[in-house]
């Protein structure tokens, strides 16, 4: 492989690593609290595109309002599942929650159906221009069909820029709730020891309630890049990639945020590497996620940052 | 929750009593298309048609006909059962669908069992009409779609053409092989490339078939996909023509695309520029503009209208409302001006058509060729 | 006084007269039905296979599993596979041509019962290897796992178009379903399994379904009780596949008809029966299977009072998944627990409130 293409397939692995990592950050912050597959969170993902859509073309709000909207919208969604749906659950059996999440992912999905309609709609056009441009690195100009154009240059779209930026952004926002204010620290706390930290008097429905709200948060800001980079809104865009995000999230080591960004790039980058090597192995596509995943799981199950647990009888 | 339950079966039981007690002095046909699912926007559109054909010709030998949906979500099993239940529970005289060849496969399997007709507007495997005396359609065939695209690539003047496979629909993989057939014989060069539906990201495909040189892409699969594929195409540096299928004939495909579909070329079923025109397609444009002003008709609205008036015409031809006697009608009709062209069934239910080569320019579908068979 | 407890002979009698009650209501049915509530009917059956062992591997011993349609996927394949003609295959296999070994007479045309076992088989077969890996992992990661088997399942089905006519999947496959074999099958399943859970083997299951790691220091090996009932589910969902494809006719390998979908399904009848109890998957298919009709309304353009409203499209998903939250929010037993519908049971609540039930297990 050419240098040139395998700096270019390096770049594409990135950027749709970043979106990845936004996505298995929410899977890790509530499985940290919980214990808990939150199956949903694909759906969460999806609806927060479909918010933002509406939000600018419904409702007429400039795109960054919009934005926004999306994400304050993905928030309290992820706080109303959790306080109707989880939240009665938290004594029952492990089980029954994670079965749980399955019907409300479902749920999701035939809800933005019968609202939305299954046809996909069309982002593009709906962020400024600028979101289009494409920078391009090196390569020569040469004329085809009457037209001067740039070939064998590295390609850089304008959203990758700003995926890196934003994903950026968010993460350390992330980091500063997380270890550096009251709330970050009861959340740490509840992660590590839930019946301690209720014995300590902090309010343990409060914080995971704002757990929700934060990773939902995280994922609808990888929905509005994702729609950005693949400007299609439809109800089951969320659910490969939201698998996806969480064979991210356990590669890294599930429950830890930091191991969830490390799994999100690696595994984004390993699904472009994998088919830009193999070519004819493309269709299996979403089979080395999953490969991945169960050779992980079976030679180092707590994954690259996860710490090692024990059971207490 | 059992009292719920109950309460639940007992109000479904009675609305469903309310669907049944009907009104025989009518002509029931069934919709059976997706209206849901993977396929839902085909369903749509193709909806529309009919229901133009149908407040344009309420009645047939001066009986009133009822059309009415049933949905398949895209999905072979509703398919088959939605057939099933409208034959046998609702005694409809003939099916209109499925949309996608998958469901039209499962639906035709129960239409030919029980011996109804049905007429599929757009489904094109070969597969669907295979040896059945009872399905038929107004649309081409995958077979000969492939052929126009491979000869239109050459007349495009490219040698070596990265095949895009969408290995999740039986169409796709038919059209990228009937491709490959008539192109490879005339000394051109296919390079595969795969993906299956709903990938979103195509971009190793892309770089992988620009790196072996490839001049042309060949796309046939559905707008969803084959919009990211050309966006992805434009995005990562390719230049070369891009040609898909009637798959991707659905304003969505520009929508989702802008400017990086601007020049690719579509072989399409219809397209109202196209110069195959008669007084049922005349018609058709005027109803559909009236309905919907401003728009003009995807080939599956029009696809959609000609099922059904292929439909009206074989009941006129067979005389009274009996399913065998409609059945065979329909194999008999020669050259009916239809609003995707002129149309002939032939003995195996196979529409014998052209194929319309569309262009996008300006963001705009324009009619550019006709390809004969 | 009477007994609280009804004798052996009692209750095998009983059972005789249910199942022979059962077939003549069956003999009724076919004759006097049309084929599209019979087909329905069988359909029940079908899915009572599927929702019966997915409930066994699930609510017996604890795990979750979500990779249900692949074992089922792997039966309808190898029993469409063999039971087809020679001609019919190569008609189907269209663009690409049969593979060896499935393109010779030995296997083909073979007889539904020992293609159905065979593809029972396989099933089981690829339940043991992937519940080699899989039985290592805690609960929730055994989900993910299985639902990535699952899926790896499918795309292998999509990929290796020689032995699977990858997306055009199988055609013409022959109507061999009926209600004889689905509910035939249906009934040698329960007996399994509930043989199986009356044995020691069953109990030690339960045991490590409430505590595994006290069931452990208990000198139960944990491990291999969880595969061999994992491969017992597996071998029932191969049958449930190959009884599936012969309704079917025509089976792909896409997700809705093979795919995730199906484990869905699967999941909302046994959670609405009661997960772990074989009576109420029983139950909860044939809800499924009744609603899922009746729903249609729902989604079909309706007359009323002369004005035609519009159905909702998708809207019976909604309805499905929404009653799947409520159950497990408001009564996660679902409708028969971990109970079972036995004649005990039923002798217990004849004077109080004189309910009837019709299934024994």
């Amino acid at each position: 492989m050419k240098l040139q293409l395998l700096v270019q397939h390096m770049i594409n692995g990135l950027s749709l690593g970043a979106l990845y990592a936004l996505l298995a950050v929410g899977y890790t912050m509530v499985y940290g609290i919980l214990k808990l597959i939150n199956f949903a969170h694909g759906e969460i993902f999806m609806m927060g595109a479909f918010f933002t859509y509406f939000s600018i073309t419904l409702f007429g709000f400039p795109w960054w309002l919009g934005m926004l909207a999306g994400i304050a919208g993905a928030a309290l969604l992820g706080l109303l599942v959790d306080q109707i749906a989880y939240r009665p659950l938290r004594k029952a059996p492990k089980i029954s929650a994670l079965i749980t999440a399955v019907g409300v992912s479902i749920f999701l999905q035939s809800l933005a159906i019968v609202v939305f309609g299954g046809v996909p709609k069309s982002f593009r056009g709906v962020y400024p221009a600028f979101f289009d441009k494409i920078f391009i690195i090196g390569g020569e100009i040469v004329e085809k069909r009457g037209r001067q154009v740039i070939v064998n240059g590295i390609r850089i779209p304008a959203m990758t820029i700003i995926t890196f930026a934003v994903t950026g952004l968010a993460l350390l926002l992330l980091w500063y709730i997380l270890f550096r204010t009251r709330t970050g620290m009861a959340m740490r706390a509840i992660a590590m020891d839930s019946r301690a930290v209720s014995l300590m008097g902090i309010n343990g429905n409060r914080i995971i309630a704002l757990t929700f709200a934060l990773g939902s948060a995280m994922a609808a800001v990888g929905a509005i890049l994702w729609v950005g980079k693949y400007p299609q809104v439809w109800p089951i865009m969320g659910f490969m990639p939201g698998l996806k995000a969480f064979v991210a999230a356990v590669i890294g080591g599930i429950g830890s945020v930091s191991g969830a960004v490390i799994g999100g790039i690696l595994l984004g980058f390993i699904e472009i590497l994998a088919v830009g090597i193999m070519p004819s192995l493309a269709g299996y596509r979403d089979v080395f996620a999953f490969i991945l995943l169960i050779l992980l799981l079976s030679f180092k199950p707590n994954g690259i940052m996860g710490k090692k647990n024990l059971v207490k009888v | 929750m059992k009292r719920f339950v109950q309460v639940f079966l007992v109000v479904m039981v009675v609305f469903g009593t309310m669907l049944v007690a009907q009104n025989m002095d009518e002509i029931k046909v069934a919709a059976v298309f997706s209206m849901t699912g993977g396929a839902s926007g085909y369903g749509r559109m193709t909806w529309e048609g009919v229901e133009i054909a149908w407040e344009m010709y309420p009645e047939v030998l001066g009986i009133p006909i009822d059309v009415y949906l049933i949905d398949t979500k895209s999905d072979k099993v509703e398919a088959a059962n939605g057939v099933r239940r409208a034959i046998e529970n609702d005694g409809v005289l003939a099916i209109l669908g499925n949309i996608i060849s998958g469901n039209s496969l499962a639906g035709g399997a129960v239409a030919e069992e029980l011996k109804t007709a049905m007429v599929s507007p757009t489904s094109t495997s070969p597969l669907v009409t295979e040896g059945k005396k009872f399905v038929n359609r107004v649309c081409f065939i995958d077979a000969f779609q492939g052929q126009a695209a491979a000869k239109l690539m050459q007349e495009l003047g490219n040698q070596k053409v990265a095949v895009f496979m969408d290995v999740e629909q039986d169409y796709s993989v038919a059209l990228a092989r009937f491709f490959e057939d008539t192109f490879t014989q005339s000394g051109g060069e296919v390079l595969y490339e795969y993906f299956k539906t709903g990938d979103q990201d195509f971009s190793a495909q892309v770089l992988d078939a620009i790196a072996k040189g490839a001049e042309a892409f060949y796309l046939p699969g559905y707008y969803q996909e084959v919009a990211l594929i050309c966006l992805q195409a434009y995005q990562n540096g390719f230049y070369g023509d891009l040609v898909s299928a009637d798959g991707a004939d659905a304003p969505e495909t520009v929508e989702i695309a802008g400017e990086a579909v601007e020049g690719l070329f579509l072989t399409a079923n219809y397209h109202p520029d196209a110069p195959a025109f008669n007084e049922n397609a005349e018609e058709f444009l005027a109803a559909y503009e009236k309905k919907y002003p401003g728009e003009k008709p995807a080939a599956f609205a029009g696809l959609g209208f000609d099922a059904y008036m292929v439909l009206l015409k074989a009941i006129e031809m067979a005389g009274e409302p009996d399913r065998e006697k409609v059945a065979q009608a329909i194999r008999q009709i020669k050259d009916f001006p239809g609003a995707t062209g002129y149309i002939t069934i032939n003995e195996q239910g196979n529409a014998e058509k052209t194929v319309t080569v569309v262009r996008i320019e300006n963001g705009q579908f324009v009619y550019d060729s006709m390809i004969n068979p | 006084m009477r007994p609280k407890k009804l004798s052996n002979t009692t209750q095998t009698i009983l059972t005789f007269g249910l199942v022979v009650l059962a077939v003549l209501l069956l003999l009724l049915a076919e004759d006097n039905l049309n084929t599209y509530l019979v087909r329905i009917i069988s359909l029940t059956g079908v899915f009572g296979i599927m929702a019966v062992s997915l409930t066994f591997v699930n609510g017996a011993s604890g795990m979750l599993s979500l990779g249900h349609a692949g074992f089922v996927a792997v039966g309808a394949y190898t029993s469409s596979l063999l039971t087809m003609s020679l001609a019919q295959k190569q008609t189907s296999f269209l663009l690409t041509g049969v593979a060896f070994p499935l393109n010779t007479e030995l296997l083909s045309n073979m007889p539904f019962l020992p293609a159905t076992l065979l593809g029972g088989i396989v099933a089981a077969g690829v339940a043991f290897v992937v519940g080699w890996p899989s039985m290592r992992l805690a609960g929730d990661y055994l989900a993910i796992t299985t639902l990535g088997f699952a899926e790896i399942i499918r795309i292998v089905l999509l990929n290796a178009s020689r032995f699977t006519n990858g997306s055009l999947g199988l055609k013409g496959i022959s109507p061999f379903t009926n209600v004889w074999w689905s509910w035939g099958w249906l009934l040698v399943t329960l007996l399994f399994f509930a043989s199986y859970a009356k044995s020691s083997f069953g109990r030690a299951l339960r045991a490590i379904r409430d505590d595994p790691v006290a069931a452990k220091t208990m000198g139960i090996n944990v491990f291999r009780h969880q595969l061999v009932s994992f491969t017992a589910g597996g071998f029932f969902a191969g049958i449930a596949g190959s009884l599936y494809a012969h309704w079917l006719t025509s089976i792909d390998p896409k997700p809705t008809t093979l795919g995730m979908m199906l484990t869905f399904n699967t999941l909302i009848m046994i959670v609405i029966g009661g997960l772990g109890s074989l009576s109420g998957a029983v139950i909860g298919a044939g809800l499924f299977a009744v609603l899922s009709e009746l729903l249609r309304v729902v989604e079909s353009d309706t007359v009323l009072f002369g004005f035609r409203i519009a159905g909702i499209s998708g809207m019976r998903m909604l309805v499905f998944s929404a009653l799947f939250i409520l159950v497990m929010i408001f009564r996660q037993q679902g409708i028969m627990g971990r109970k079972e519908l036995t004649w005990n049971a039923l002798w217990q609540k004849i004077p109080t409130s004189g309910k009837r039930g019709n299934r024994n297990a």
